[in-house]
């Protein structure tokens, strides 16, 4: 089963990379780790003519404090995501969701912008740059620009993204005190892929309760979205169980369910709101055991 | 057009012209004839082709030759001697850790890769990093004595055992 023929370039700088999209406008694609583009190569959904191997570009690889938060260069893998220190201290919800991404040998070769970029609906990552309200940063002809995650994704393996854009790194926030994150996945158990994604960021207010909840949602539409009526519900309440689950009865509001062979939409229904109050939840006790604060004891 | 592709496999520096397409097992057992690494699925799930790269397991269906360019590769005919079997293979053989084999390459490769980062890891751990090494005979369970037999051998310093064959 190989992929289709085509040109194959070694850019050795952003620069190059993007004047080599410019070269091929129509049939061009960026190969970083090549995991989520070479199987649909191989199927022949994708015939790039020209394959631009953007993989020895050295400076889009790695993790970076900085004072505006953390920067993930785009050709970092999910390995080293998963085991980065700086993200595990600074927005441990990375790393967590790294290390639910297909298996091992997948991880050491994935890369975040490959994954983002390629914007498959049940990828895991664009459930945690939603809830994370991350910046995509993206170099293009006329310089860097940065999208919002909540705008990168606009439909099935669709971005923001300017053909002639490269992704160049994902920049998220340090996470506000009192916070705590999960991500929960219902996999295929075939290919690892997400039926339904669900990630969490619960920042709780000084008496306990829920100043906000940020939660994104892969899976289960075209594109990761964020469940904003079960954000709304939760604000200013407490996230006891019973509290949690109502709201969530709303987390699959406004997303159009996929239908497919791997699930009904019925079914992606319950496992939207169910997992939606697993993370929230787990989330909230995160936040209070990190604090030490009252909101232990309420969600006790 | 062909690609030059260079590539060190198994601690023997390897050039060829290869269309660029060509996937890393291909390249591995067409191009160099070594067939040691099995072809499964070929849609990056069984992990039968699974190979190292850089010391990192990875599945060789799942990676284009000329992206192996200048890094390193160790196929399970690199992993011993000659007629030696690796304490990782001696372990798969005392604990019976394949029945038909076609997954045991891969197997036994991904174990390798685990044992040099964590070399005492409990079932659990066994099971999370071969999760992506799939065994249509279903024999996990000798799979994961395997990998817990060779830690042991590992920790002990075993060196690499001559194949018996009776």
């Amino acid at each position: 089963m190989n992929p289709a023929p085509f040109e194959y370039h070694r850019a050795g700088s952003v620069q190059e990379a993007i004047g080599l999209l410019q070269q091929f406008p129509e049939d061009a694609k960026l190969l970083a780790g090549g995991h989520s583009l070479l199987p649909v190569m191989k199927l022949r959904l994708a015939e790039p003519v020209h394959l631009i191997d953007i993989s020895g570009v050295g400076d889009l690889r790695g993790v970076q404090e900085g004072s505006d938060g953390v920067r993930i260069g785009a050709l970092t893998t999910h390995r080293e995501i998963e085991r980065d220190e700086t993200l595990r201290q600074r927005c441990p919800l990375l790393p967590e969701i790294a290390s639910r991404v297909g298996d091992r040998q997948t991880r050491a070769r994935g890369t975040i912008g490959g994954a983002l970029a390629h914007a498959d609906p049940a990828a895991d990552y664009p459930a945690g740059v939603v809830a994370l309200d991350a910046e995509l940063i993206v170099q293009g002809p006329g310089g860097e620009r940065t999208i919002a995650a909540t705008e990168f994704f606009l439909g099935f393996l669709t971005t923001a993204l300017a053909p002639d854009e490269v992704l160049t790194a994902v920049r998220v926030a340090a996470l506000p005190a009192r916070t705590g994150v999960n991500y929960q996945k219902l996999a295929n158990q075939a290919s690892g892929y997400a039926v339904v994604g669900v990630a969490a960021v619960v920042t709780l207010a000084a008496d306990g309760s829920c100043e906000s909840a940020r939660i994104g949602v892969t899976g289960a539409g075209a594109s990761a979205v964020r469940a904003t009526a079960v954000e709304e519900a939760l604000r200013n309440r407490s996230l006891d169980e019973a509290t949690v689950a109502a709201a969530c009865e709303a987390a699959d509001e406004g997303i159009d369910l996929l239908d497919d062979l791997h699930a009904s939409a019925d079914y992606r229904r319950r496992v939207v709101r169910g997992l939606a109050r697993r993370a929230v939840l787990a989330a909230a006790v995160r936040a209070a055991e990190a604090w030490g604060g009252p909101g232990r004891a309420g969600l006790r | 057009m062909k690609v030059p592709v260079n590539v060190t496999v198994n601690g023997t520096p390897r050039a060829a012209e290869v269309e660029p397409r060509t996937l890393l097992v291909y390249f591995l057992r067409d191009t160099l004839g070594m067939t040691g690494t099995h072809i499964g699925c070929q849609t990056g799930q069984c992990g039968a082709c699974t190979v190292l790269l850089d010391g990192e397991a990875v599945k060789s269906c799942m990676v284009l030759a000329v992206q192996a360019e200048g890094r390193e590769v160790t196929s399970i005919e690199g992993l011993a001697p000659a007629g030696t079997l690796h304490p990782v293979q001696q372990a798969f053989w005392e604990e019976h850790g394949l029945q038909c084999g076609y997954c045991t390459p891969g197997m036994v490769l991904a174990a390798h890769a685990l044992l040099q980062e964590n070399p005492d890891p409990d079932e659990a751990a066994v099971r999370h990093a071969l999760e992506g090494n799939l065994c249509r005979c279903t024999g996990y369970q000798n799979v994961v004595a395997s990998v817990r037999t060779a830690a042991a051998k590992l920790a002990s310093g075993a060196e690499p055992e001559p194949v018996i064959t009776r």
